[in-house]
């Protein structure tokens, strides 16, 4: 298969997969037992994205010593908590990974 | 700044004429649901544009070409699946495997259409062929409290086309200034960290109510514990699992 044929491969598949519900539903109102989960898309979802990501960047949890990363994300938990914004988060947290890369060993 | 999301309250997209009374207000223009899609979505970009940097160093260094690259912003357009398609493609495997693995790592997005499916039932299928097209995790965190809020709601699928434009666009461009003028970003800058940041900062606000919280103490606890799946599936069966185990402590308001 070349690579252009993958890519278009590819990209249908991720194409079908982001129409599929959208594409099934129809006129009227869903039930709630199916809505009621959905609400929680968002907040499962991001959080199965971040905490991997955070805690173990490099396949491998570390938590003592705290990792730049690890420590980062946690105080970008506490901007995000307190302002709501996602640049102070940014700045915040990019500015403690950048210190603790400097200060801590690893 | 404020940089908070319209889904919250206290930003200024938050006007009443979309907020507030079910009884006979407006809806607002589609104009106007554009344009505020186009402004959630800007703060988000603070995450992805160096993300999409990122993506277009990588995919040179894996021997992809400018062309295949940017194609597969336009093509595939889901930035966590671009990287490791670069990585598999340097590893040289096979395309079968290649397609198998975005397929897989994308099939979150499903989670996202059956999230959305019932605030654009009511839409031609022209729209909503459109509107899946650009159905990001960055459209979809931005626009879906936007969607379920009270009111009016007859245009606010404009929002989503805002937001999904935007993120069109900036993924678009991110990717071919990385592909051209990128080499020079220091790896030590660690610029993929803005993508989880960014992710924190869309979470926590979301995290109002103890189901919410417990969907993502199971959610994000699992994918810690799933790490090691291939083809990101333990993201997707912790997302999965964290609904199902919150979905009890949810209050009969929905």
């Amino acid at each position: 298969m070349s690579l252009g044929l993958t890519l278009l491969a590819a990209g249908i598949a991720t194409y079908l997969t982001r129409l599929s519900f959208i594409a099934l539903a129809h006129r009227g109102t869903a039930p709630a037992w199916i809505i009621r989960p959905l609400r929680l898309v968002p907040a499962a979802v991001l959080s199965a994205l971040v905490l991997p990501a955070v805690l173990a960047p490099q396949g491998m949890v570390q938590l003592w010593p705290l990792s730049p990363r690890a420590l980062a994300g946690m105080v970008a938990v506490l901007v995000a908590w307190k302002t709501r914004s996602i640049l102070l988060t940014l700045v915040v947290g990019m500015s403690v990974l950048w210190l603790a890369g400097l200060l801590l060993p690893g | 700044m404020s940089g908070s999301q319209p889904t919250t309250s206290g930003s200024p997209s938050n006007s009443p004429s979309t907020r507030a009374h079910p009884s006979g207000q407006p809806a607002a223009g589609a104009r106007e649901e554009f344009l505020r899609g186009i402004l959630a979505e800007i703060p988000l970009l603070l995450g992805v544009v160096p993300f999409g940097l990122i993506y277009g160093v990588i995919a040179i260094q894996s021997g992809l070409t400018p062309a295949t690259a940017q194609a597969a912003s336009a093509v595939v357009f889901a930035g966590s699946s671009q990287f490791v398609m670069s990585q598999l493609v340097a590893g040289g495997a096979s395309g079968v495997v290649i397609v198998v693995s975005i397929a897989a790592i994308n099939l979150r997005h499903a989670l996202y259409s059956a999230s959305l499916a019932p605030h654009l039932a009511h839409l031609s299928a022209g729209w909503k062929a459109l509107l899946a097209y650009l159905l990001t995790d960055e459209a979809y965190v931005v626009s879906i409290g936007h969607l379920e809020a009270d009111g009016p709601r007859a245009n606010r699928h404009f929002f989503l086309l805002g937001a999904g434009l935007t993120l069109w666009a900036s993924w678009q461009a991110s990717t071919a200034l990385g592909l051209f003028a990128g080499a020079r970003l220091p790896q030590s800058w660690s610029l993929d960290f803005t993508l989880p940041l960014m992710f924190i900062a869309l979470v926590v606000p979301q995290l109002k109510d103890r189901a919410a919280i417990a969907a993502a103490l199971v959610a994000g606890g699992l994918a810690v514990a799933l790490r090691g799946l291939p083809l990101g599936l333990g993201v997707l069966l912790a997302a999965v699992a964290g609904i199902l185990a919150a979905t009890p402590l949810e209050r009969g308001e929905a």
